[in-house]
């Protein structure tokens, strides 16, 4: 394939292009449980120009394509399952316009969710986007293309809905915008009133077009922020918990947890209520509608209010560092979870789940359920943690993120950023005439079967 | 195991019932006082069973030794009440298990016990604990378990702390200085109370301090400042020790304006209370607190406690008192730290 890397270097530049063994070694793998596979060559493109010319040939070659934020996805999504190349985009990294009065902004699309905090606060301190529970290097077009979800998930739905615009190049090439931009100069909506054409490329793991900038909805970045976490030590307590905090339609974040250590979690729930605003007065004001909405509970004995003031500066951070603890990331563990979204009816038998898989095959667990859209689904994490020099752990952890999916599926529920085999399983579980449109898209888009492919590929 | 003595005849010709009407969070007449508590005398209900707030006065206000506290304790255990919910009274249990990850300094004859706080490790330094400080123990190896008194759980009590003595006992301490006001007061107030005996010398930090302080007396500046003092639950437990803040503010030239609450009158911080009465009681018993602060003219808000210091600092700063806790304040008059603490 040497005229392909060559064709590769005309586009690219010497610098811009790499098959070099490291590369391709640190480019076929993610942090998560899934086997490497080496792609074929590293692109790291700089404009639009570049990405689309580099499409063109794969498209041409019949070569396979896989763009990549930071590949923090962690269930391989990066990962090139049929060789090929693989696009890094972090070098297309530009805040392109911040319009305060609209509350959005328009970044290239491997800027990185840190690159967009540092500048809002650096320049547009009213404002704030929602930052997922990932490292700050992940990008935001990666995020928004798994329906990824942040902070504001439970106020304003997924990442993905927070879209206001995209750019897209498709398999075959072609440049095309979505929504307002591609009317005129505004990036106000990636859709209404027009069909929503973003339905095409949001959620479709990058098989369908790459990202080369997104518009992104802002929110009011108020000047207080606030924390309190409510325990309860009865799991069938929690959907009603989340149903009487939900309708105060006054929270920023929700987010329903539990694990075994340290030890002081042990055998309770915990719901971490985040809420914000601009005044000692609105902050008391919303503490105490809080309080009162759990009243009943406490008078029960069924929960209380922990005094959270050693954890805050933990749990206050944003994005927070303390997964990596969890995983013990820095002695070469790692973790990785099923995160099925599913109604908040049915925590009590996820958590359930989560502690009998946990006790089958014998791994550390936690769980994380973060609300979405003010109480209409949730994203309930199934974590195992893992040793990456136990290759038997490393097992145990795959087959029971497995047997997850497949109680989530059976459960009614969706698998959220699923890996190739956990796409195989929700197609065998989809209405055959859904699974026959997605086809149908999916083959007029990428006649060639070119982008990422092995992800969202039904057997034909 | 120990057992809880307590005379019953001592409750039943009590003149006063001072217990019960003197609480401050529980109103009674007179007779209604003696009457409630001969109830829980005689294992029957009562509402001082669902409604004492644990705020431990009520072992102060009994003259005459009978510890009603810790028999409203063992009361709601033995009929499954609870003051906080189950989740946070475990939670409370489980965080404070211990684990076999204590933390030992250099101990011979004596030890300086942080308990399980770490924020006691930084104030037991410095030229003040020169000589004890290597010798510290932190950990729940070392914690005394009067925190589950809070929540009813007098068995978590009774269970735990002949382990912290026998640990401290392995040691070969003949004398634990204790940097937790609780701790003291469990050494020589819980342990009696159930018959247990303590096999080492505790020693009240404000004891200790005072002497340093006066070992140190050439190097006092007095501080001139006017501050008020947070007493804490646990010094209800070892009332007689009070008398100690006075003697160290007035060594080290710390005015204490006179206060509507203070002495036997001293609010809570009311963290506790958050948990066990919910935050309406808890943010009355702060507000008033902290106004009475202001009102006597105080500058700084000097604890003794670093939980009631956590629950309070945020509160009395935004009010414009400096938090400060008492050895603090000393290394402040010793020149070994700022004025702002």
């Amino acid at each position: 394939m040497k005229n392909i890397y060559e064709a590769l270097v005309e586009i690219m530049g010497e610098r811009g292009v790499s098959n070099r063994p490291e590369e391709i070694w640190f480019y076929g793998r993610d942090p998560g449980v899934l086997p490497p596979h080496p792609p074929d060559y590293v692109v790291a493109p700089e404009t639009t120009e570049q990405v689309q010319k580099v499409v063109q040939l794969a498209n041409r070659e019949k070569i396979p394509v896989v763009p990549m934020g930071n590949g923090m996805a962690l269930t391989g999504l990066v990962i090139p399952l049929k060789g090929g190349i693989v696009m890094d985009m972090k070098r297309m990294n530009k805040i392109l316009e911040v319009n305060e009065m609209a509350r959005y902004v328009v970044v290239e699309g491997g800027t990185s969710q840190g690159m967009l905090k540092a500048h809002l606060r650096d320049h547009y301190p009213r404002l704030r986007h929602s930052l997922p529970d990932a490292p700050p290097t992940t990008t935001i077009a990666a995020n928004v293309s798994l329906h990824g979800q942040g902070c504001l998930t439970q106020q304003y739905g997924f990442n993905s809905d927070m879209v206001s615009g995209l750019e897209v190049v498709l398999p075959t090439g072609e440049l095309c915008k979505i929504g307002s931009p591609s009317l005129g100069p505004y990036w106000f909506s990636k859709g209404p009133s027009l069909p929503d054409l973003s339905g095409l490329f949001l959620g479709w793991l990058g098989t369908t077009g790459i990202f080369t900038k997104v518009g992104l909805k802002l929110y009011p970045n108020k000047k207080i922020r606030e924390m309190e976490i409510f325990v309860t030590d009865k799991a069938e307590l929690v959907p009603e918990i989340i149903y009487k905090l939900t309708h105060l339609e006054m929270l920023e974040d929700l987010i329903a947890w539990f694990q075994p250590k340290p030890l002081m979690f042990k055998d309770n729930y915990h719901l971490t209520i985040y809420f914000t605003g601009d005044s000692e007065k609105e902050i008391e004001f919303k503490r105490t509608m809080i309080w009162d909405a759990l009243q009943e509970f406490i008078d029960n004995k069924d929960g209380g209010f922990m005094n959270v003031q050693a954890m805050k500066p933990n749990l206050m951070e944003n994005p927070q560092r303390g997964i990596a603890a969890f995983a013990d990331v820095p002695r070469g563990g790692g973790f990785e979870y099923s995160g099925p979204i599913t109604l908040i009816e049915l925590y009590p038998q996820f958590a359930a789940k989560v502690v009998e898989l946990a006790e089958k095959y014998d791994v550390i667990y936690s769980s994380a359920a973060r609300v979405i859209s003010g109480g209409h689904s949730m994203m309930f994490s199934i974590s195992f943690a893992f040793n990456r020099a136990d290759p038997a752990m490393m097992e145990r952890v795959k087959k029971a993120l497995d047997e997850a999916t497949e109680y989530a599926l059976k459960m009614g529920g969706i698998p959220w950023k699923p890996n190739y085999m956990e796409q195989k399983m929700t197609m065998d579980h989809m209405d055959p005439n859904t699974l026959k449109l997605l086809r149908m898209i999916k083959k007029n888009l990428d006649p060639h079967g070119i982008m990422n492919p092995g992800n969202w590929e039904p057997a034909p | 195991m120990g057992s809880l003595k307590f005379d019953e005849n001592v409750c039943a010709t009590c003149p006063s019932a001072d217990c019960l009407i003197k609480c401050q969070y529980m109103d009674f007449e007179e007779d209604e006082a003696h009457n409630e508590m001969m109830k829980i005398v005689k294992g029957l209900d009562s509402r001082v069973l669902h409604d004492c707030v644990t705020c431990y006065a009520c072992e102060e206000y009994c003259r005459r030794g009978n510890h009603p506290f810790y028999l409203i304790g063992e009361r709601r255990e033995e009929k499954g009440i609870y003051t906080a919910s189950r989740a946070i009274t475990n939670q409370w249990i489980n965080l404070t298990q211990m684990q076999g990850k204590p933390m030992v300094g250099t101990v011979k004859d004596k030890a300086l016990s942080s308990c399980f706080i770490p924020d006691l490790g930084a104030l037991g330094s410095g030229e003040l604990f020169k000589e004890v400080f290597p010798a510290v123990t932190f950990g729940a190896e070392f914690m005394c378990p009067a925190v589950h008194t809070h929540f009813a759980k007098m068995s978590v009590v009774k269970e735990r702390l002949p382990k912290v003595m026998e640990n401290f006992k392995k040691l070969g301490v003949k004398e634990v200085i204790c940097l937790h006001d609780e701790c003291y007061g469990t050494y020589t107030s819980i342990a009696q109370a159930y018959g247990m005996e303590v096999p080492f010398k505790p020693v009240y930090y404000m004891d200790f301090l005072l002497t340093r302080l006066k070992e140190l007396k050439d190097r006092i500046i007095p501080l001139n400042i006017k501050a008020a003092y947070q007493r804490p639950c646990s010094n209800r437990l070892i009332p007689h020790k009070h008398r100690l803040v006075q003697e160290i503010m007035d060594y080290i030239g710390v005015d204490m304006p006179g206060r509507k609450y203070q002495g036997e009158n001293s609010l809570c911080c009311a963290e506790i209370i958050r948990s066990v009465a919910g935050y309406k009681l808890a943010d009355d018993i702060q507000g008033r607190n902290i106004d009475d602060m202001l009102e006597a003219g105080a500058e700084y808000c000097v604890f003794n406690c670093p939980a009631c210091q956590s629950s309070l600092s945020e509160k009395v700063s935004k009010k414009g008192l400096k938090p400060v806790h008492i050895i603090d304040l000393c290394k402040m008059a010793v020149g070994e730290k700022g004025r702002e603490g």
